[in-house]
């Protein structure tokens, strides 16, 4: 039971993105669509989970003053890792000449290593805590910021473009163009603020 | 003419803050006084400039060795001595720069906007001097991002905001409306 409510906490208690405000720059930066918010999620999890239970496997050795530089190098090691692999098979352009899911993501993957996520569970959780649990709180951490990503992406796709999961599912709910500014810039931003908002609402409805 | 089209690009039409979404993290922390945002946009700026020289040089060792996938690695191992070496640096040489800029020197290593910047140069093939350039303009677009989005949110204290908007979300929904702004750059270069 306690596993679980470790492996929950991340979705809406500790959610990285509504509640702590962390990992503010992909978050932002790759959900022009529900899939890239998946993708770009998905590969921090990767990330995160294998980060995790690598610094609680060594985190006896490492001596307390180089901890911070020693768990960097350990970050961007898995980040090189998911890099290749992310190049090696998610590179194939979508059915109408669309950018691969790698050049959307684009800057994004090489910056996971300073997403304040991974850093901070390294430092806060898995440092202190067993392996098994450290791979509980990689994982739920993880998929909770895939889970405000997608819906982040999901909100901004269909508004600005009136798809939803493209190219997977292959339907239009508009005629025409969606509000493009949804899909550029700005668009991030207003979503963004809207949903934190709407989560402050809902939270203190619960607390009620 | 390049070097100019390039400051151009990079202050105005792709703000990194603003358009590419890098440093978000200082753009919402930092942003609530004018004061400390000139101060963490000088840190930056001065950081900035140097980790692209840096970063630069350690690309053609990589390449020299035939090791470019060390690329991530190196990068933020090399920035975060860096900044370590700055704060060193400066605190011994100039007290009073230090004094200004020497709170938001740690908070730097993990701006993804010295990274990003680093890899950009990187990405778009540029040589030393327009590296720089690039780097310089980006820092400038960051603080006048920064700089016009603290003294929007100064203001922002005495208007009455609606409750579940205070904070965050408010400044998200300014953020957008700055980037709005920005985007009638678009196309000029």
């Amino acid at each position: 039971m306690n596993q679980w409510r470790n492996f929950i906490k991340g979705f809406i208690k500790e959610n990285p993105v509504f509640v702590l405000f962390l990992g503010m720059c992909p978050t932002l930066g790759t959900t022009s669509s529900a899939i890239n918010g998946i993708g770009m999620g998905l590969a921090t999890t990767f990330v995160l989970v294998l980060s995790n239970v690598f610094i609680s496997l060594t985190a006896r050795f490492i001596p307390d003053k180089v901890r911070i530089p020693s768990y960097i190098v350990i970050i961007a090691s898995f980040v090189t890792v998911v890099d290749l692999i992310m190049k090696a098979y998610t590179n194939t352009p979508g059915p109408n000449g669309e950018p691969s899911l790698y050049d959307n993501l684009g800057l994004f993957i090489p910056l996971i290593v300073v997403n304040c996520i991974v850093l901070g569970r390294a430092e806060a959780f898995a440092s202190k805590n067993s392996v098994f649990s450290s791979f509980i709180d990689g994982f739920g951490i993880g998929l909770g910021f895939t889970f405000a990503l997608f819906i982040l992406g999901s909100v901004r796709e269909i508004l600005g473009s009136g798809t939803f999961l493209y190219p997977a599912l292959n339907f239009k709910f508009i005629k025409g163009d969606g509000m493009l500014a949804f899909v550029l810039a700005p668009g991030a931003f207003l979503a963004l603020g809207y949903l934190i908002a709407i989560m402050n609402i809902v939270k203190k409805r619960f607390a009620k | 003419m390049e070097l100019i089209l390039i400051i151009i690009g990079a202050v105005f039409v792709n703000n990194i803050v603003l358009s590419q979404f890098l440093g978000i993290c200082p753009f919402i922390g930092v942003s609530g006084k004018v004061n400390t945002a000139i101060g963490m946009s000088g840190a930056v700026a001065f950081v900035m400039v140097i980790a692209t020289v840096v970063t630069y040089l350690v690309q053609i060792l990589l390449d020299k060795l035939g090791i470019p996938f060390m690329q991530t690695v190196s990068y933020i191992l090399v920035i975060a001595a860096l900044v370590q070496l700055v704060e060193i640096i400066l605190k011994k040489v100039s007290p009073a720069l230090y004094q200004a800029l020497g709170i938001f020197l740690p908070l730097i290593t993990t701006n993804c906007a010295i990274l990003g910047v680093a890899i950009l140069t990187y990405q778009k093939e540029l040589d030393l001097v327009s590296g720089v350039v690039f780097a310089f303009a980006n820092a400038v677009g960051f603080g006048l991002a920064l700089v016009t989005f603290s003294g929007i949110r100064e203001q922002l204290d005495l208007a009455n905001v609606p409750k579940g908007m205070k904070g965050v979300p408010v400044a998200f929904i300014i953020a957008g409306i700055l980037a709005m702004a920005f985007m009638g750059f678009a196309n000029i270069v």
